[in-house]
């Protein structure tokens, strides 16, 4: 697990070949660690984190503004809200 | 337009689902009763492919609850149970169910206590493990090799669980409500009222209520009021009980997929207790263990018997691989209650529920290669530690219940035996100690990262 700041507001979370729940987990706290307005790139390869991570967005209000994936790996952008 | 990856993944998939027809052609060129196996292994196949595509996991129902406050899995498998809660009412009234309830007793909330520490350290649980491997998930395939060999283990060293077994599960009252309330084959509309309704559906509805007040309703309310101060002239809003019972409804419709995947999942499990029943009247055999001693192969229990359900399950068959091994290492295994007396170790090429497992585990690989999915997944030392341990507490506690997610939950509660909820409540009860220390574990590493992040 890595977390890296990209750029000023602009922060990544590597949770590349961890199972559940530890990327909704890092996800959710990284989250709660950031500035409202900040964006967090989320890189994870368990699929079933998709649906968590994207039902956790819904319920905080947070905004995914880009969805990728390729080959078994999905990047999120999520904006805190 | 596809591209040399999508194409390799098209070829593995179709490959994949040819090998399986052939594998089935060869056991029906065997002996025809083999179509029994065969038949475990395609409902094992769909059970696969709806679990990857649904993303349904009974771990994540009460993890990711407590977890992170979602709720969409916890919804999930309940419509799934309700759905099948009324096949199971329909095919019990005219004799086409293959379901036995459990014994009652605390053993159940011990043995769900247990396996939900474990489901949430392996990172799921029993069925969601063999999906996970489907998707090339390593820490999942660790899980599963403890939970093999952990079970077979624990049900034979030092002869404890033989006296568990025989001194205090075995004599436990088993019953479905219907049986409780009116006696054996009360009828259609009592066993629907009882069994469905009051023993599943009613349960269903109180669990979401709880899971809405508690959990969801917050984050819910907070969208519909901002939606309503939008379109609001003075920017002012009350929210009023329709717009509660409007939440009420977002929370069950949010996940349409989780949603979908839950009714699906009840159609095929109804269907596949229908196929087995009925396969069980054409072959004249109340357990598969009778066709294989009629062909004179061995690993039947003293009974006459081996695991034969005649409906989903996950964690027996698994336990039948261990020891099985064992016993060809040397260790008898057919000294012990377990296996000598009830579930047999047939070799696991005629082991009936052992192909659902592997229907399981290639159904989900084809799924997650169709959708781009697959990656095989290599775990961390860290992660390795988790899957060992999550693997043994899973493998012990579906052993105390007689029964995991599946088997000791989903299939009882259904059913219509109130003991299947003790497992849920136990579940729900380890998950909450193995969340709490998940998140110290990960808040620990989160602190660890060399960053330099603004709280707020």
């Amino acid at each position: 697990m890595k977390v890296k700041k990209l750029e000023d507001g602009v922060y990544q979370l590597d949770v590349k070949g961890y199972v559940c729940p530890h990327p909704q987990l890092y996800t959710m706290k990284t989250l709660e660690k950031i500035k409202s307005g900040d964006i967090l790139e989320v890189v994870f390869d368990n699929p079933s984190s998709e649906e968590s991570i994207t039902a956790l967005c819904n319920k905080e209000g947070h905004e995914i503004v880009e969805k990728r994936s390729d080959g078994g790996t999905f990047v999120y952008r999520i904006k805190k809200a | 337009m596809a591209d040399d990856s999508d194409r390799k993944r098209m070829f593995w998939a179709f490959s994949i689902l040819g090998l399986m027809l052939i594998v089935s052609l060869w056991y029906y060129s065997v002996h025809p009763v083999f179509m029994y196996i065969v038949t475990y292994l395609w409902f094992g196949v769909a059970y696969g492919l709806l679990l990857q595509w649904g993303r349904f996991c009974f771990a994540s129902a009460w993890r990711d609850l407590i977890a992170i406050g979602v709720t969409r899995m916890f919804v999930g498998i309940m419509i799934a149970m309700a759905v099948f809660s009324i096949i199971m009412a329909v095919l019990a009234e005219y004799r086409l169910s293959t379901f036995h309830p459990g014994p009652l007793g605390p053993h159940e909330l011990i043995g769900g206590l247990i396996f939900g520490i474990g489901m949430v350290l392996a990172g799921g649980c029993a069925s969601g493990t063999l999906y996970k491997i489907g998707e090339g998930n390593g820490t999942s395939m660790i899980a599963l090799t403890t939970m093999i060999f952990g079970q077979a283990i624990f049900v034979d060293i030092g002869g404890w669980f033989d006296q568990l077994l025989r001194n205090y599960i075995f004599p436990r009252p088993a019953f479905t409500l219907a049986e409780k309330l009116y006696g054996k084959h009360p009828g259609l509309a009592k066993m629907l009222l009882a069994d469905s309704l009051l023993n599943t559906i009613i349960p269903i509805l109180v669990l979401f209520v709880f899971a809405y007040v508690v959990v969801a309703r917050k984050g819910i309310i907070r969208q519909i009021a901002q939606q309503k101060a939008a379109s609001a002239a003075n920017g002012e809003v009350k929210t009023s009980f329709s717009d509660e019972l409007r939440g009420f409804w977002y929370m069950i419709t949010a996940s349409k997929r989780t949603t979908i995947a839950g009714v699906l999942i009840g159609i095929i499990a109804g269907f596949h207790v229908l196929a087995m029943q009925n396969l069980r009247y054409k072959f004249g055999i109340g357990n598969f263990g009778h066709a294989l001693t009629a062909l004179g192969l061995e690993g039947v229990s003293k009974r006459g018997t081996v695991f034969d359900p005649g409906y989903w399950y996950i964690t027996t068959q698994e336990a039948q691989v261990g020891g099985w091994v064992l016993h060809k290492l040397g260790w008898n295994m057919m000294d012990n209650i377990y296996f000598g007396m009830s579930n047999g170790l047939p070799d696991p090429w005629w082991n009936p529920a052992l192909l659902m497992s592997v229907g399981i585990v290639f159904g989900a690989m084809v799924m997650a290669l169709l959708n781009r999915e697959f990656k095989f997944k290599k775990p961390t030392k860290e992660l390795a530690l988790w899957g060992f341990l999550g693997g043994v507490f899973m493998g012990m506690g579906a052993r105390i219940a007689l029964g995991c997610n599946i088997g000791a939950f989903y299939i009882r509660v259904a059913g219509g035996d109130p003991g299947g909820w003790l497992f849920f409540l136990g579940m729900g009860g380890g998950a909450l100690v193995a969340v709490r220390f998940m998140n110290w574990w990960s808040e620990r590493k989160l602190k660890a990262q060399d960053i330099e992040i603004e709280i707020e």
